[in-house]
């Protein structure tokens, strides 16, 4: 395992921007979760860093080593593909074996059948080694794609939305079992999703992109409570963060134009008064939406108390994050 | 009405359909027929009218393809009794058997040359194909049409140039000769088809080898060949067929040598009158190993392989 390094690093498609003058640094033995919406540049640098694609400038450093000029094979890295990328003319166990079959790896054969079975067994995949790649479910095939992954140690697993087609259920248990996997190898992981939760709960450090560009990097509670933007601060949160102009509550420091405000961070019983919209009882929490002069708020509210919609709330901020009219952090 | 389904057809539909299959597979396959029974007839037999349909079989057709006779005198038929099977049959015409005709050195050098220039069509045709299909060339559609252009004519307008460029080079009658032509014939139509085939298959599975370690070479051979095993073997059939039923070229450029089957199963007409058996004898044998490689790879011209593990 070892540290990734990326320096300046910029690939453009044509006019499309992939990534724009991108660094960062992934310690060793860490899990760096990308988050970003579509196209802002997480499968791009994944790729560059793979050497699937070649950037147009700046540096990757792996393991202490330029490998800018080296095939994806040199660079002795693992990827798990958003679109599975199964061999479909081999079986589960061929697909999995194929890596350690590698002119570079070469291992023996007791070994590949030690290290399948290791990784079928942990991925739940056992029953269906000896399927085709192609009679598999969308979920199975997600399985074989990161045990084709994990069945190596490399320099870096590089793991492009591994859960997003797994079933609730599944998915927390591989999260789970990834975390521990990475923890137990000391792996070095790139991790990109949509997915909060395993933003939250994987990750050592979080890296926010936006448009090709690396916007934040810290670990996942820093993201969280201490976005340096309102773009970062809307990436995390789970209602979403509440944007509102800095007047509706006033105090706020000059400059700021819009202030955010976690659901959470609302307290009730004094304050502004705002209507009840809307309520949903999810079980271990209630969600209320509300209507604060014509804006609507998001809040968390005890599950145990009652709400009934058009009644009146009082409400007032507590921690909001203020930001200018570009968008960015007021301190 | 019994059942109704919008994508099942109907029962009416699908008698129909059956129908017209089997229709045409006869109209289609009497020629075949024809040409495998003429084989097992005798000369009179095989020339009467109306035709007969219904005929005591006999091996004469194929006996007189594949030797050669001469008529003998009584005396000498009287003091060599017929020892084989097939002697006895040529004795019926007071002659005796003389040798071995050139029929089987001629089915083997058409063997050698079609599979030959089959082989180096699809060997070159893939490699061409993958580069044009996976790399940035430039002008690669100037030079993809290129290619197509030789089959902008039919080849035997190019017949007489070849004839001079072949003897010129010592390549008149040989068999590197008639299988460089036919590949040279056949090679656009491999590419063009193979570029097709392999353009289907996404270039994921080549980027997760990569990955897993492979180069880009060991990518193709391990990964993408496999998949564009479809392609290959309807490719392979085209170019056999091309190659092995070719007749202008080969009455052309060959004579002895490397002479293959189609012109010379005419010349047996020539041999002893018109040995229609014999004929039909060495066309029926002809046959045998194009239909033969067809059903060998018929498993691969099933498509539905490389469907399925990449999510689009």
């Amino acid at each position: 395992m070892a540290e990734v390094i990326l320096k300046n690093l910029s690939k453009s498609f044509g006019t499309d921007v992939g990534v724009e003058d991108l660094s960062m640094t992934i310690p060793d033995g860490a899990f760096v979760v990308m988050l970003g919406p579509t196209g802002a540049g997480k499968t791009t640098t994944l790729r560059l860093i793979s050497g699937l694609d070649k950037a147009d400038s700046g540096e990757i450093w792996i393991g202490g080593r330029n490998v800018g000029n080296e095939t994806p094979a040199q660079r002795d890295v693992a990827m798990v593909f958003q679109q599975y990328s199964l061999y479909p003319h081999l079986t589960v166990r061929d697909n999995l074996a194929f890596p350690l079959k590698s002119p570079i790896l070469n291992t023996p054969a007791d070994e590949i059948a030690r290290k399948v079975a290791e990784v079928a067994d942990v991925l739940q995949i056992v029953h269906k080694l000896d399927n085709k790649a192609t009679e598999l479910s969308g979920g199975e095939m997600q399985r074989v794609s990161i045990g084709r992954a994990l069945v190596r140690e490399p320099q870096i697993y590089l793991m492009d939305e591994p859960l997003s087609s797994l079933d609730a259920k599944l998915r927390t248990d591989l999260r789970v079992e990834l975390k521990r996997i990475q923890a137990s190898l000391g792996a070095t992981l790139l991790y990109v999703t949509h997915d909060q939760v395993e933003a939250m709960t994987m990750a050592t450090h979080v890296g926010v992109l936006n448009e090709g560009k690396l916007v934040q990097f810290g670990t996942p509670r820093e993201i969280y409570e201490n976005p340096n933007s309102l773009y970062v601060a809307s990436r995390l949160g789970l209602p979403r963060i509440n944007i509102l102009p800095a007047d509706v509550f006033g105090g706020a420091p000059s400059g700021t134009t819009q202030i955010g405000l976690r659901p959470e961070h609302i307290t009730q019983g004094d304050g502004h008064e705002a209507e009840i919209k809307r309520v949903e009882h999810l079980g271990d929490q209630t969600r209320l939406h509300l209507n604060l002069q014509g804006h609507a708020i998001t809040t968390i509210a005890d599950p145990e108390a009652t709400y009934t919609p058009g009644a009146h709330l009082k409400i007032a901020p507590k921690h909001p994050l203020c930001f200018d009219a570009q968008g960015n952090r007021i301190r | 009405m019994s059942s109704f389904s919008v994508t099942e057809p109907s029962n009416r539909s699908k008698w129909f359909a059956g129908t017209l299959v089997i229709l045409y597979a006869l109209i289609t396959m009497v020629p075949l027929a024809w040409i495998m029974l003429t084989g097992f007839k005798s000369p009179a037999d095989a020339i009467s009218y109306p035709p007969k349909v219904v005929f005591e079989p006999t091996l004469e057709g194929y006996v007189n393809l594949f030797t050669t006779r001469t008529r003998q005198t009584p005396e000498f038929l009287a003091a060599n009794p017929p020892e084989t099977w097939y002697e006895e049959i040529v004795r019926e015409y007071d002659m005796v058997i003389a040798g071995p005709s050139k029929f089987g050195e001629r089915f083997l050098n058409s063997v050698i040359i079609g599979f030959g220039s089959t082989f180096l069509s699809i060997f070159l045709g893939t490699l061409a194909a993958y580069a044009f299909s996976r790399f940035k060339i430039p002008l690669a559609d100037d030079l993809l049409f290129f290619i197509l252009s030789t089959r902008m004519m039919p080849p035997i307008a190019v017949a007489i140039p070849i004839f001079l460029m072949y003897r010129q080079l010592g390549l008149s009658d040989t068999h590197l000769g008639m299988i460089l032509l036919y590949t040279g014939v056949n090679i656009s139509l491999a590419v063009w088809l193979l570029k097709g085939f392999i353009d289907e298959i996404p270039l994921e599975y080549e980027e997760a080898a990569l990955i897993d370690g492979y180069t880009r070479f060991q990518a193709f051979y391990k990964v993408v060949l496999p998949q564009a095993a479809t392609g290959i073997a309807s490719t392979a059939i085209f170019c056999l067929i091309f190659a092995w039923n070719e007749y202008a070229f080969a009455v052309l450029l060959t004579s002895g040598t490397a002479q293959t089957a189609p012109p010379f199963i005419p010349t047996i007409i020539g041999v002893g009158g018109l040995d229609w058996p014999a004929v039909a004898a060495g066309a029926t044998i002809f046959l045998l190993p194009v239909m033969i490689f067809t059903i060998l790879l018929r498993k691969h011209l099933l498509r539905g392989i490389t469907f399925g593990a990449v999510r689009k």
